[in-house]
């Protein structure tokens, strides 16, 4: 158990208006699957320190709406997401396009046109590899989306986040 | 320059793999055109072509050494381009360190006949 193998994201750059995001997990891909879709799951592992998700609502099937929205602790900053999904497929695919609702969070991520996001999650010898393909549209917006997230407000008080998961994984 | 247009560039000179290829070569020192020529089947000049591009990128520079101009890496564009992908990838796996702890929940609080039947 404790030498299990201890994986880590790698991200690339597959196109001008792409990024992919891969990352393997030691849990069977339903368990994956439920911690990305049920809103009671989300909650527990999508909110930081310091930032709490109050708003979680998905209708996972084709057509369905999803809104995602994070407030700060500290100072009452919003900002969210928002979208539709276009392909589920329980327990393999879910593909939704994604606005940025800024709140009133000062912000250069891109308000107008969706990314257009696909997450695929298979299974082998019960690790499960979830890759995520976002397409931003332009370059613009994926640079900038990139940029924003290492220097946007979700990124506070890590220190604290890691003893957090430091005590979690020590239970 | 900007540095989100020095980014560009810094992505956009190594997306050839010849480039990349000459980038690993110049990481161990370094190489006169002619050394790095003789790895690949090409010409000298189709090699300046790509050195050029590496070059204006700020990828690399040329040496002091009038007869052989050896070319050498710049270390600084590189830096910039990786510590700008490692913030965004620093802040998935954050977010994934978290779900990992989830994960672990969610596995124990299984009940055991379940998941054996998953497995099968």
């Amino acid at each position: 158990m404790t030498t299990r193998e201890k994986f880590t994201a790698q991200v690339t750059l597959p196109s001008d208006t792409e990024v992919r995001v891969t990352r393997s997990f030691h849990a069977p891909r339903m368990l994956v699957w439920q911690a990305h879709t049920v809103p009671e799951l989300m909650q527990r592992w999508l909110g930081h320190t310091g930032w709490s998700m109050p708003v979680c609502e998905m209708d996972v099937r084709v057509g369905g709406k999803y809104r995602w929205r994070w407030c700060s602790d500290e100072n009452g900053q919003a900002f969210g997401f928002f979208g539709t999904f276009t392909e589920v497929s329980e327990p393999a695919t879910l593909s939704y396009d994604q606005y940025y609702d800024p709140g009133n969070f000062d912000s250069a991520m891109p308000l107008d046109n969706p990314t257009m996001i696909r997450s695929t999650y298979t299974e082998k010898h019960g690790i499960t590899t979830l890759v995520t393909l976002m397409d931003f549209g332009s370059k613009e917006a994926r640079d900038a989306a990139i940029s924003t997230g290492m220097t946007d407000g979700m990124e506070v008080s890590y220190g604290r986040l890691d003893a957090l998961f430091a005590s979690e994984q020590g239970k | 320059m900007q540095a989100s247009e020095r980014l560009n560039m810094t992505f956009a000179a190594l997306a050839d793999p010849t480039r990349r290829a000459i980038m690993a070569r110049l990481a161990l020192g370094e190489a006169s055109v002619a050394e790095l020529a003789a790895p690949f089947n090409m010409s000298q000049p189709a090699i300046s072509k790509h050195l050029k591009v590496l070059e204006t990128a700020g990828l690399i520079s040329t040496g002091q050494d009038a007869n052989k101009r050896p070319r050498k890496i710049e270390g600084g564009p590189m830096q910039e381009a990786v510590a700008w992908l490692e913030g965004y990838r620093k802040f998935w796996e954050r977010r994934y360190e978290a779900l990992d702890a989830l994960l672990g929940q969610m596995e124990a609080s299984r009940p055991k006949s379940r998941r054996k039947r998953r497995q099968v």
